[in-house]
């Protein structure tokens, strides 16, 4: 496909975009959409195109039905005791092929090496032995669970699904941000924004290929059968939800109802002789492979929390025994946690002897001196953040704060350098959004995900983009005002063949017939009216 | 009752589910279609036309022409707009014998058909908006219709035409080269999560297509549907209930369905073509019978739809 000569392109200047030029400079960001002389990058100029074609009419009737679909179809986060729309904006964010194949290859890596580094850690500890990260970070790690030390789960993967936040910088370099391999959430509405964009903006789809998201269910079933314990010939999946008034409850259902397994609550599981049931009306059956959507905290009250009414006691017991699967398993959170971050590209280098693809964000480690001094001196410019939050729970960003609110905090930090990390502010790039009635810059991040079934891990193409909705804001996350991007991975050529399957090309002439030899009877005079 | 209502009643079975059918077909397919360049585009559409009984009329028929004529021109019954114009006439004529609800129903339908607009964002609200209408239509149809004669016919056509709507779901798989065509095939009948909880291991291609066909539960399968529409002939002539030969209409939907409800292979997406043509030809034959035995003017109701 070429791109027509830029004199003959419509003017990204129509009004929608009226003074973007002028608020994209103001954030110093990296623009995913417009270079700096706000000429659209080769991978937006089809989406260009599209949206030039639109007024503000129709621009917001599209975002006005997309909303209403969202709710008709049930596609919320449940925040503060209410179901609310995720809000999805029109204008998608795209990544080129080249770009993607970087980030893919980044992320596979990153799974590799953090699956690889669980496994160690609940067994020889080899990569504190070796001096690589200090055994004393891992074991005062909150997630870092005593109770799944020294066994390999059944099916021989830990970190079945996982969820790497990936951000710009003001270079347009990508960064990951932090590593999410505990309960990753998002999924579902990377797959409800795909199905929303097609007929909202059907007009972009046919000038480009789009990679497809669909196939996420199926090869996520897929792991989790190819991880049930050894000897089950049909495993039996199910995923394991908190309950209805959990946040991430659409995604539960969504995930369940696309894979055809059932969604069980606690309630619904028993553990008996190392083996876990479900209870059924035709009595109990056996269950091979959960997917688990609750924290580890509340999973077994027999290990973790007692007073846990949305666990079943005794399944890690039954993992330990290898009778059931556990995705992803328990402990993974000490990988996901903050100060271990700072540590992976080490990790990378140590397990799979390779240079990080994407490299972290710079970060101060508090329990080091000459770091804690140095934050304490720039905390005003500096972003901290709790290193076990996550939603963006706890995060302080120093040039928001007011001077008590920084007080406050460095007390906090001399008490418990442990508990925190700092890392400078980041611009993260920024996509055109609707906001009232034109397109401005807001900033996005971008949670690609992984299925690792133990051979391979796939990285759905593209993710989830999250987009902090007011301008300015660089904190994306649900529950503080942030909306979604649907996420388009360009495919190299059109003609990549999006699944390869068997086709059938036997011609009618050469089957057989099976159906009986039609009677001749009275239909006669029907088939001559054919 | 008088054949004529009789007949109107069938009818009004018939072009409620095939509107039904076609926008189901084209809301999953749009989707798909309008992901492809233009020159793919062109043959797609000619083709989807195709398996929706129509030729297209010159080469440059492309998305547009497919969208005006199969979901917009009022002037032939194969489309949606012309199906349920066909449907809203067919109850005018009936109106003593349809209950108010639903012929209320049918008209304000009709009269809506006009407010959409006819780009492809205009087409997925108007296929959203029309499943919306006929469900209602069936639903007022099954509880404000008293489950007699009249209704038996209603019911009669909407099943024959179910079987064969689904028999033209199943074709679309012919017209894409790649993708995942049996996805769409099961979004077409709205039976893809059905599907997913039957199927606990692997599935593919065969698995759907034979959920499809042969599923004895679903009520949008082919084996269903055929007995639905047996067990509406079986009602409608209590006389003959023994042996043999009862009537030409039931004979075929019987041995239509018979045979596919106990049919076993090893290849199913090779014969699968083979079941279409047979079902649907079935389809137009037990139409046809049943006009000869209880409408006897078969020759006035012109059917625009069983050429394939």
């Amino acid at each position: 496909m070429h791109a027509p000569p830029i004199d003959e392109r419509l003017s990204p200047m129509s009004d929608l975009f009226e003074d973007y030029a002028v608020a994209a400079a103001r954030t110093g960001a990296y623009d995913e959409m417009f270079a700096p002389d706000q000429v659209a990058r080769p991978t937006y100029r089809q989406l260009e195109e599209a949206l030039a074609s639109l007024d503000l009419a129709d621009v917001s009737s599209r975002a006005d039905s997309m909303a209403r679909t969202f709710l008709d179809r049930g596609v919320t986060f449940d925040y503060a005791g209410e179901e609310r729309p995720f809000p999805l904006d029109i204008v998608p964010r795209v990544i080129s092929a080249p770009e993607w194949n970087v980030l893919e290859r980044g992320v596979a890596q990153r799974v590799r090496a953090l699956e690889a580094f669980l496994n160690d850690v609940y067994g020889r500890m080899s990569v504190a032995a070796d001096g690589v990260v200090p055994r004393r970070i891992i074991t005062s790690s909150k997630h870092f669970h005593r109770q799944v030390h020294g066994f390999e789960p059944a099916g021989g993967v830990r970190v079945h699904i996982s969820g790497i936040d990936v951000v710009r910088d003001g270079e347009g370099t990508f960064r990951v941000l932090e590593d999410n391999v505990r309960v990753p959430s998002g999924v579902s509405y990377v797959l409800e924004n795909r199905r929303a964009m097609a007929k909202g903006l059907p007009e972009a789809f046919s000038q480009q290929p789009i990679r497809p998201v669909e196939e996420y269910p199926r090869r996520l079933l897929s792991a989790l059968r190819r991880t049930a314990p050894a000897g089950v010939d049909e495993p039996t999946v199910v995923v394991l939800t908190p309950g209805v008034f959990n946040s991430a409850y659409f995604e539960h259902t969504l995930l369940a109802g696309l894979m055809g397994v059932e969604l069980v609550e606690g309630r619904d599981l028993i553990c008996r002789g190392n083996r876990v049931y479900m209870r059924t009306t035709a009595g109990e059956q056996r269950v091979d492979v959960i997917y688990k959507r609750i924290d580890d905290d509340f999973l077994d009250p027999l290990q973790f929390r007692s007073d846990s009414m949305l666990g079943c006691p005794g399944l890690v017991n039954a993992a330990r025994a290898g009778g059931v699967t556990i995705a992803n398993a328990v402990g993974n959170g000490v990988a996901d946690d903050k100060l271990v971050y700072s540590y992976v590209p080490d990790i990378i280098r140590y397990y799979l002897g390779e240079e990080p693809i994407i490299a972290n964000v710079d970060t101060f480690r508090l329990e080091e001196d000459g770091a804690r001094e140095e934050v304490l001196d720039r905390l005003d410019e500096l972003v901290v953040k709790p290193v076990d939050g996550s939603g963006g729970k706890g995060l302080v960003i120093g040039p928001d704060a007011s001077p008590e609110e920084l007080d406050a905090l460095r007390q906090r930090l001399v008490e418990d350098p442990r508990g925190w990390i700092a890392q400078p502010v980041l611009q993260l790039s920024t996509v055109p959004t609707l906001s009232g009635n034109r397109f401005g810059p807001r900033h996005v991040d971008l949670r690609p995900f992984a299925v690792n079934d133990g051979d391979d891990v796939w990285v759905l193409p593209g993710g989830l983009t999250r987009v902090a909705l007011r301008e300015g804001s660089l904190i994306v996350n649900s529950s503080q005002g942030g909306g979604s991007k649907d996420t388009w991975v360009l495919a190299e050529s059109r003609n990549m063949p999006i699944e390869a399957e068997p086709r059938h090309s036997i011609s009618i002439r050469e089957r057989t017939s099976v159906w009986p030899v039609e009677s001749s009877w009275r239909d006669r005079q029907a088939e001559q009216q054919q | 009752m008088l054949s004529r209502i009789a007949e109107s009643l069938f009818w009004i079975g018939r072009y409620v589910e095939r509107a039904d059918g076609t926008a189901r077909i084209l809301d999953v397919h749009l989707e798909r279609l309008n992901h492809l360049p233009p020159e793919d585009q062109r043959s797609v559409a000619q083709d989807l036309l195709g398996v929706m009984g129509s030729r297209p009329d010159h080469d440059e028929f492309g998305l547009a022409e497919l969208l005006h004529s199969i979901a917009f021109d009022r002037s032939h019954a194969t489309s949606i707009a012309g199906s349920l114009g066909a449907a809203r006439e067919n109850a005018r004529r009936a109106r003593e014998t349809v209950s108010s609800s639903l012929w209320e129903c049918l008209n304000t339908t009709y009269y809506g058909l006009s407010q959409h607009r006819k780009d492809v964002v205009g087409t997925y609200r108007f296929c959203h908006w029309v499943l919306e209408r006929t469900a209602m239509v069936g639903g007022l149809t099954d509880t404000t219709m008293s489950h007699d004669e009249s209704w038996l016919f209603l019911v009669l056509g909407r099943s024959l035409e179910r079987a064969d709507m689904t028999a033209r779901m199943l074709s679309t798989r012919e017209v894409h080269t790649a993708g995942m065509s049996w996805v769409n095939m099961l979004r077409c009948a709205g039976a893809y999560e059905s599907f997913l909880r039957t199927r606990r291991a692997a599935f593919d291609d065969r698995h759907a297509a034979e959920f499809l066909l042969m599923d004895r539960l679903f009520p949008r399968s082919i084996v269903y549907a055929l007995r639905d529409a047996d067990e509406a002939l079986a009602k409608l002539d209590p006389s003959d209930t023994r042996l043999g030969h009862i009537n030409d209409a039931r004979r075929i939907v019987g041995q239509a369905r018979t045979f596919l409800e106990f049919h076993r292979t090893d290849d199913l997406m090779v014969e699968l073509p083979e079941h279409m043509e047979r079902v649907q030809r079935a389809v137009a034959q037990a139409s046809d019978a049943i006009s000869r035995k209880y409408f006897n003017r078969a020759d006035e109701q012109a059917w625009v739809g069983e050429v394939s």
